[in-house]
């Protein structure tokens, strides 16, 4: 009966992706758009419709990202579970789900209310993308639906599911569920690069291709791997946050223990998301340039310049909360004080790093200032403020993060291999040769015309990864059988759980910061150089004001994060049976 | 107590970074404004130089890249005498300038290097990967920049300037004019010799069609005379034999590109039917 119910609904799956499949395959007629006028943008009881919808697209992208990662590190967790036998990795995967179970409503409650919002402030606008995308809308809420099922039964089933064959299984509803889930990302990401990068339709706004035009359009793919990415970094901060919350409320050591090991993990991947996202940053700014050298000097040297000022400022804050995380936890090994006196100079090359990232080339100045400067910028830092710096900034930063978690894990093991000073002096040398490279690379970029210099951080970029993956392998050679010593968890001060709330935060405002530059590279186009926009508010806010909405929508999120962690509590409480001869519902003492 | 300890720390986080983003300097940007449509009237080409240097770093953005980045070349710092001379000898070069000369040669190809960028790519400034085959440049008639096509002669007015060559564009007309001109374009050719002669305004200074006019020679029995060679030479090259008692130059030189073949012939065939004077009462 079961198998005949699947059966049918899988069928009604096909039936709706078999006919939808005209809608890809043809174009549609071509008509030339109606460009919209002030006329067309209701102004409803004196409401900004640009903050209404700015606000809940932004929620409704926190909630998503959150929803949308939990499940592909949850699977991964799952599955170290099955590897390594311990029960507490298939413990925490469950736990992590518990959290993001009550966040999947909201964000289907966030995403109508952003629909509705859209379709009223902006008819026009939203016509234009029905009549692109046509039945692409249709499949998008199909899977929305597919994913509401494979998210619920593989939380519901996780228990009956946990043993033997049957975790596998409950594997697979995972995959499924992941596939699904990006699936809807990158249905998603398609409409948000399409109104940067239109495809699929000619200047005056006819549509002349397929949905597959219109979809594959040249920042999809950019788009698609920076916010995978950036949804791993963002999930695994927001579930550091709780777990870092739990472990200073709980009163058990066995509890402490528990979620230190779980802030921990959170901070991995955390981290683990973090450390290719410049790279995905880099291609997806190099396609922008490619893709228009105007978009791309907007982003970069334009009125949004000073935004990345801004940026460096909270991924400086995130790298160094993520390494005073990791520093902290060398005292929870008795040889982290072996590595000890490293910390001082990673910590030398973060700080700088990030100064050299937050140097601005050029500034609004007055004659005065000019005057004293001796010019537009200054004399010995101005060279720090452009992309030769700051790339050899951000590529030590990252391998310098990357040191720190290796620290971490070498301080509770210690290699039995003959080979291992050997293993060693190779970990060193490649750190070495990899730094000078990547400075080397940076004084180059130097030399190079602008528009060869976000290629010339190719080898930098290549250079840090290659660091990492071989660092990691030889690591993993060499400390094959190697004598562990005891990781006491709990053993961790409050203060270091507080560098776990900092990365949420700074994560939240980044990427509502990000979300607002991506937007902004439209400048007064809805469809940049195809859909004008005529309404009152298609000017690009200044920062200030950029700043005070991200704040307030990040506020918003805070609060209803707080909501989420209390409900899934709320879930575990028991109330304990009244004694006989108490009021009813009293909690017994 | 957690809870709130919590709350307030992320708050001063978050309120650090609102504080940044406020101390910082405040620019908003704000579409172009509605265009006000150029008023003609009394712009002489150093008038036609100095819009075109207006719409160079304005509305045109051609500042974006072309300035001391290294994004494309430095126009302004460029001398455009010299340079414009290089890039037509360059080999590679095969676009509408080719074989010309001076001011039309400079013309021609600013013209070409705003609407059609990849025509000819400077060495060094063509897209990544590409072998300066293909430029970053957009068209500047296409979105986003939308020049209009006097706005696009503004700019070759400004560069031919600063090439040091004479600029020879056409200097905007008015609104009027333009207007007439185009319903005079879009006029169908004339269908009758009667209609031609009218369109062409020739019983003006002919004694045509019963107007008398002594400003041309009479033209009966003209065909008869100089053969239907002669009277196509006659209306297209009137300078070539002028009649006996008549000045060169009286008769617009320029009606073979003003006439339709069509109409050529109606008229030629017109006078070749027409007879002597005398006869043709």
């Amino acid at each position: 009966m079961i198998g005949r119910r699947h059966s049918v609904f899988w069928a009604f799956v096909l039936a709706v992706l078999v006919g939808l499949v005209p809608e890809f395959a043809s174009a549609a007629e071509p008509e030339a758009l109606l460009q919209p006028t002030r006329a067309d943008y209701p102004a409803i009881a004196g409401v900004s419709s640009r903050t209404v919808v700015w606000g809940l697209a932004q929620m409704h992208l926190f909630l998503a990202a959150f929803v949308l990662a939990v499940p592909l590190f949850v699977l991964c967790i799952e599955l170290a579970g099955v590897l390594t036998r311990e029960a507490r990795y298939d413990d925490m995967a469950h736990e992590f789900m518990k959290i993001s179970m009550a966040a999947y409503s909201f964000t289907a409650l966030a995403g109508g209310g952003l629909t509705i919002a859209l379709f009223l402030f902006y008819p026009n606008l939203m016509d234009f993308m029905m009549r692109v995308f046509r039945g692409q809308t249709l499949i998008y809420a199909a899977l929305f639906g597919l994913e509401s099922i494979c998210l619920y039964v593989y939380y519901y089933s996780w228990d009956a599911l946990r043993y033997g064959d049957r975790k596998w299984f409950h594997m697979s509803i995972g995959v499924v569920l992941n596939m699904v889930g990006l699936g809807l990302l990158f249905i998603a990401n398609a409409w948000t690069a399409f109104m940067m990068s239109p495809a699929g339709v000619d200047p005056s706004g006819a549509i002349t291709g397929t949905v597959w035009e219109a979809t594959r359009n040249p920042l999809w793919n950019p788009l698609n791997l920076h916010r995978f990415l950036a949804n791993i970094a963002y999930g695994g901060a927001i579930v550091g946050a709780y777990a870092a919350y739990r472990f200073l409320s709980v009163r058990t050591a066995a509890e402490r223990a528990h979620y230190d090991w779980m802030g921990y993990t959170s901070n991995i991947i955390a981290v683990c998301g973090f450390l290719p996202l410049p790279f995905a940053g880099y291609w997806l700014m190099a396609e922008i340039y490619s893709y228009s050298q105007q978009m791309g000097i907007t982003a970069m040297g334009g009125v949004l310049a000073w935004l990345f000022i801004i940026q460096a400022v909270l991924i400086g804050t995130i790298l160094l909360a993520a390494n005073y995380y990791l520093w902290c936890g060398l005292g929870r090994t008795e040889r982290g004080a072996h590595y000890a006196p490293y910390v001082k100079y990673i910590a030398v090359v973060l700080v700088g790093g990030f100064l050299v990232w937050v140097t601005p080339h050029s500034i609004i100045l007055t004659p005065q200032e000019v005057q004293m400067l001796g010019g537009t910028t200054h004399k010995f830092l101005g060279p720090l403020g452009i992309m030769p710096a700051k790339n050899i900034a951000v590529n030590l930063m990252l391998v310098f993060t990357f040191l720190s978690f290796q620290m971490f894990y070498r301080s509770s093991r210690t290699p039995t291999v003959s080979w291992a000073k050997a293993g060693n002096a190779v970990i060193v040398a490649l750190y070495i040769a990899g730094c000078l490279n990547i400075v080397a690379a940076g004084i180059y970029g130097y030399l190079t015309p602008t528009v060869y210099k976000v290629g010339a951080s190719v080898p930098q970029v290549a250079t840090t990864l290659s660091i990492i993956v071989f660092a990691a392998a030889i690591d993993g050679f060499m400390l094959r059988g190697a004598r562990k010593t005891d990781v006491h968890w709990g053993r961790m001060s409050a203060r270091s759980q507080y560098a776990l709330f900092v990365l949420p935060v700074a994560f939240t405002w980044l990427m509502a910061l990000m979300g607002y530059i991506r937007s902004s590279l439209r400048t007064h186009w809805h469809v940049y150089t195809v859909m004008k926009d005529a309404s009152p508010e298609a000017y690009i806010p200044t920062i200030g004001e950029a700043g005070n909405t991200i704040t307030l929508i990040t506020l918003m999120f805070m609060a209803l994060i707080v909501f989420i962690f209390w409900l899934s509590q709320l879930g575990a409480t028991k109330q304990q049976a009244p004694v006989a001869g108490s009021a009813a519902g009293e909690a017994a003492p | 107590m957690t809870l709130f300890k919590v709350l307030a720390f992320s708050l001063v986080i978050l309120l650090s970074y609102t504080l940044f983003a406020n101390i910082l300097p405040q620019v908003q940007s704000d579409p172009p404004p509605e265009e006000e449509p150029i008023a003609p009237e009394g712009m002489d080409v150093a008038g036609l130089v100095a819009w075109g240097e207006t719409l160079f770093s304005g509305k045109g953005t051609c500042t974006l890249c072309h300035n001391d980045l290294g994004r494309a070349p430095d126009i302004l710092a460029l001398d455009l005498g010299t340079v414009f001379g290089e890039r037509l000898a360059d080999p590679r070069y095969t676009g509408k300038a080719k074989g010309l000369e001076g001011a039309e040669a400079v013309r021609a190809y600013v013209e070409e290097s705003m609407v059609e960028p990849s025509a000819y790519v400077v060495a060094g400034f063509g897209k990544k990967g590409t072998g300066d085959k293909v430029s970053p440049m957009p068209a500047v008639n296409a979105a986003p920049i939308l020049l209009s096509d006097t706005e696009m002669d503004a700019l070759t007015a400004f560069l031919q300037s600063r090439a040091g060559v004479d600029v020879t564009v056409p200097l905007p007309v008015a609104a009027e004019e333009a207007i007439a001109e185009a319903e005079e374009e879009e006029e169908g050719p004339a269908e009758t010799a009667q209609a031609a002669l009218e369109k062409f305004a020739c019983s003006a200074c002919h004694d045509l069609e019963g107007s008398e006019a002594e400003v041309g020679p009479k033209l009966g029995g003209l065909g008869a005379r100089i053969g239907r060679d002669g009277v196509r030479e006659a209306i297209l090259d009137p300078n070539a034999t002028v009649a006996e008692g008549f000045e060169p130059d009286m008769m617009p030189g320029d009606l073979g590109a003003q006439m339709r073949v069509s109409e050529l012939e109606l008229i030629v065939d017109y006078l070749m039917a027409l007879p002597a004077s005398g006869a043709q009462e």
